[in-house]
């Protein structure tokens, strides 16, 4: 169910920076935009003076405020902001109301004692509550961390606290991938004469670049707005929490109680926060010792008949190899949900990346297929992790969602399903009649094993990771057995085909074109922006987006073989486009790849397609 | 010691599967053990779950009639561990040996005791690998010679029991794979226990380490080597049953009553229930030569089980939101219409 027509994509952001008049915000938002315009995006920019110069320190009519709209197709400096820092209490009550209700605050929680908070007319000792703000509100010691950097600088608090504005915008910088460097030019110029300052005000931008890195900040920087609305009630959901909720809801379309076995690491830990917190929901969030002890418990929980999930980003699924092994094996229903990040190894945690699809596709000994599949956007997460789940507990198989930490952390408006949007989910139970006769491995139709719940009498059964024999579930080291449920296994994980959607192409016209431009997963909204622009430019050029990758939709080698050229963009070395080639070699792929932890720029996919054309 | 309403016998929870053990190995004992236990306990075959990591040992579950995984190397614990908490009602049993539950699953190991899982954990120890054909494992003395520590190992060996304390763990209990009796009352003890029940067996493989706990268990010695502890009664062992441990200082002495001017009085009685764990730990650390290998049941304790707890706060937390459905909480939360 993802968002049909009429995608406006929206990639520009508004940051606020406000503070005491004496707080140097019009410094930092300028440095910030110039910044911004040095590395090539469209800015506009709002100054936001108070009326008195210098107004007592900490009230409110001392607040001054900076505001600045980054990003492509800006022409405003934006209505509301998605960023809001505020130095003080004053400066959060002046500017809340411009606060969008999907923005993050960052605030100097040192500058929130209680004096403060009486000097900004707070009644209570929580401003939060008071001013009704339910965003996400970054707490940084501001005024301790720039303390400790400029401790052997020899120079007095006063001073010290005037360079607190560069802390903030090095946590800024950090949030939006702006390399620490740049600020610093600007600085050299401003202080060229007062070398000390320079120093220490470095110093301090080094200081909140560094605290970004270490706490993992990270905010939304995407959206995707969509101006024909399906009628119904709507929320703002990011990814992350979308496929929190789309996993709750395939466990009341199941009627299976909901575990999570997993351990903390970025950018997929909100998930494990979101589901934490829906124990309110009945579900059984479990932080685990480790990510070996996160998939291991999911496993125990699906053995046990919960639906059992577990969550993690790319290093994480390395360590999950083993145990996916086992699911595989045993035949289990596991969800593995890896939000991808920039790799290999630690990589670029807090960064988005399409470069696990091979690891998710073949990173474990031996022949052991399972089902792949990805989502497009913030609200597909729901939609994705409802279908992960469907096809786990209904084909007895353990199903990889991929999303990214673009759309994991990117939000959108979400319609709430309605009862009966999403069908009933029915997993291949055992039933009383085979009482007497079942064995652990035998099979349905489709492949699939029977799902006899610890507890059921008359169904005790031993499964585990050595082969079994395809009758009667027993240990088997018979060389033709073996290779019999080799294929046994593979097959059901293909006939899962038969239960997906059919690969549909975007097109302009009733013919399709010569050249199709094909993405997979969280470059959905760059792509589908980018073609729209290509369709306007003249170019004649279909799309389509995979969210099933195995077993892809049963039409896609139809599909793409009726074009001239396919073009596979993706944020990778072209790891979606080598494993089409393998499985339809006579087609002209070309590619588009980016590897740089950053999603696409629009202005990326048609420079890419139109070199391409040209180039023939 | 029988239950009356003794509706199973041991064979009920035996599977038909062939037993492939070498000849002689202990694990043959331990399984036969766990089958009485299991009928003395009467918990129906099918309420149970048996899960093991990868082993020798860890082969236990395929010859049992209950549900049964086998899993992957070190894990068991894990898998255990997600199993309890979805399925409280069942009767959880692991199955580990010194590789895999205290080398590569050591790490699951104290957290599944340190959260106090009610399963029953069976560590199987020979100090060996068997499977892989004769390694050294975590349990190993220091200088012990295997294929792989050809010129004797140049660490110290891991005392199960130490783990356990240092997790904080709520039951411990040693039996050896010779004291078929004493295998079983422990066995029961800890399926009775509430929380991680950990019993270690300390067991013979014939094969790559024939022997290893012989200077324990050799009939002519046994007796005045090990001491079996049973809660409320006097620390005695030996023969004659006139050896006795006592206080002595900061630790324990092995004394013969009537010599030295001791006299039964003097003699410690055992407590396994006392919450603090100084002497459970001292009475565990006991090797058998200066004084006796403590075998029963050390320390048996109550606190909170961790598969219960999460029951118990979904239950608390889904009450006081009275949220039904997904689409309940979303609708309270922050939402607008488009009509």
């Amino acid at each position: 169910m993802l968002e049909k027509n009429n995608v406006k994509f929206r990639q520009s952001i508004v940051v606020r920076f406000s503070g005491d008049s004496g707080d140097g915000m019009q410094l930092a938002g300028n440095i910030f935009s110039n910044v911004s315009a040095e590395i090539g995006d469209i800015i506009s920019t709002f100054p936001d003076y108070p009326a008195e110069v210098r107004a007592p320190q900490g009230s409110l009519n001392g607040v001054s405020g900076f505001q600045v709209n980054i990003g492509h197709g800006v022409h405003t400096p934006g209505d509301e902001c998605d960023v809001l820092v505020a130095m003080n209490p004053a400066a959060l009550k002046q500017n809340v109301k411009f606060l969008s209700p999907r923005g993050v605050a960052i605030v100097d929680i040192d500058s929130f004692k209680k004096a403060d908070l009486e000097k900004a007319l707070f009644k209570t000792d929580n401003p939060y509550k008071e001013l009704g703000l339910k965003t996400q509100v970054v707490e940084v010691p501001m005024t301790e961390m720039v303390k400790a950097a400029l401790k052997d600088s020899g120079m007095d608090f006063k001073s010290q606290m005037k360079c607190r504005n560069m802390f903030a915008l090095g946590l800024v910088c950090w949030l939006f991938n702006f390399p620490v460097e740049e600020p610093l030019k600007f600085l050299k110029d401003k202080f060229a004469k007062k070398p000390a300052v320079y120093e220490a005000n470095a110093k301090v931008i080094h200081g909140g670049y560094d605290y970004g890195h270490n706490i993992h900040a990270s905010v939304s920087t995407y959206r995707i707005e969509t101006d024909d609305r399906k009628p119904g009630i709507y929320t703002d959901v990011n990814g992350n929490k979308a496929t929190a909720w789309g996993l709750i809801e395939a466990a009341e379309k199941s009627h299976r109680e909901l575990f999570l076995g997993s351990y903390p690491i970025t950018p997929a830990t909100d998930i494990l926060h979101e589901l934490a917190k829906r124990r309110d929901l009945g579900v059984k969030a479990c932080q685990m010792e480790d990510e070996i002890a996160g998939i291991c418990s999911a496993l125990g929980a699906a053995f046990a008949g919960d639906l059992a999930v577990t969550t993690t980003s790319g290093p994480g699924l390395s360590l999950k190899s083993e145990g996916l092994g086992l699911a595989v094996m045993a035949e289990l229903p596991l969800v593995l949900i890896d939000v991808q990040r920039g790799g290999p190894s630690t990589g670029l945690p807090t960064k988005t990346e399409q470069t696990d699809l091979k690891q998710a596709l073949y990173g474990r000994s031996g022949e052991s297929p399972l089902v792949v599949v990805a989502a497009l956007s913030p609200s597909d997460c729901f939609h994705m992790a409802f279908e992960a789940a469907r096809i786990a507990l209904e084909h007895m198989t353990p199903v990889i969602l991929l999303s990214d930490a673009f759309i994991a952390n990117g939000s959108s408006a979400w319609r709430i399903p309605e009862i009966g949007d999403y069908p009933e989910i029915h997993p291949n139970y055992v039933t009383p009649d085979m009482k007497g006769h079942w064995t652990p491995y035998m099979r349905n139709d489709e492949s699939v094993r029977y799902w006899a719940i610890p507890g059921t009498e008359g169904f005790a059964h031993r499964v585990g990771g050595l082969e079994k024999d395809y009758n009667t579930g027993a240990l088997s080291n018979n060389p033709e057995n073996h290779e019999r449920m080799v294929a046994a296994r593979a097959r059901k994980v293909a006939l899962v085909a038969n239960h997906i959607p059919e690969l549909s192409v975007k097109s302009e016209g009733d013919t399709p074109a010569d050249t199709l431009l094909v993405g997979w997963g969280g470059t959905y909204g760059h792509l589908y922006t980018a073609w729209e622009e290509l369709l306007k430019a003249g170019v004649k050029i279909d799309f389509t987006q995979f969210q099933y990758i195995n077993p892809l939709p049963r039409n896609t080698s139809a599909v793409l073989n009726r074009y001239k050229r396919v073009i596979v963009a993706e944020l990778n070395s072209g790891q979606f486009a080598d494993y089409l080639q393998a499985k339809n070699p006579k087609l002209n792929i070309k590619r588009i790849n980016k590897v740089q932890g950053q999603p696409f720029l629009v202005s990326e996919i048609i420079d890419g397609v139109k070199t391409i054309l040209e180039g023939e | 010691m029988k239950t009356n309403n003794q509706q199973y016998q041991p064979r009920d929870y035996k599977s038909d599967q062939a037993v492939r053990w070498c000849p002689g190995c202990g694990d043959h004992a331990v399984l036969n053990v766990l089958h009485k236990a299991m009928a003395e306990l009467g918990i129906p075959p099918y309420k149970i779950a048996v899960i093991s990591g990868i082993g020798c040992s860890s082969r236990l579950p395929y010859y049992m009639n209950t549900y049964g995984f086998h899993t992957i190397h070190g894990r068991g614990g894990a898998v255990a561990t997600g199993f309890k908490v979805a399925n409280p009602e069942m009767t959880v049993w692991q199955i580990a040996g010194d590789g895999d539950g205290l080398a590569i699953g050591g790490n699951h190991f104290i957290h599944e005791v340190r959260r106090n899982v009610d399963l029953n954990l069976l560590l199987l120890n020979n100090k060996i690998y068997g499977l892989t054909k004769g390694q050294f494992s975590p349990t190993s003395d220091r200088g012990f010679v295997s294929k792989s520590s050809p010129y004797g190992t140049v660490e110290d060996p891991f005392i199960p029991a130490e783990l356990v304390f240092g997790a904080r763990g709520t039951f411990f209990a040693r039996g050896i794979d010779v004291e078929l009796k004493i295998s079983q009352e422990i066995m029961v003890a800890a399926a009775h226990h509430k929380g991680c029940s950990v019993v270690e067996i300390l067991q013979n493989c014939m094969i790559f380490n024939n022997g290893i706990h012989s200077y324990i268990t050799a009939r002519e010695t046994r007796a005045d080597r090990t001491i079996h502890l049973i809660h409320g009664q006097k620390m005695l062992f030996g023969k004659d049953m006139n050896k006795g441990l006592v206080q002595d200082g900061f630790g324990l002495k092995a004394v013969t009553i009537g010599e030295d001017g001791y006299t039964l009085d003097d003699v410690l009685v055992h407590d396994a229930h006392c919450q603090n764990n100084f002497l459970h730990q001292q009475l565990a650390m006991m090797d058998g030569h200066d004084l006796p290998l403590a075998i029963g049941v050390i320390r048996d304790v109550e606190a909170p089980t961790y598969d219960a707890c999460v029951a118990e706060q979904t239950a608390d937390v889904t009450e006081r939101h009275h949220f039904k459905t997904l689409r309940d909480m979303v609708l309270a939360g922050s939402t607008w219409e488009v009509k």
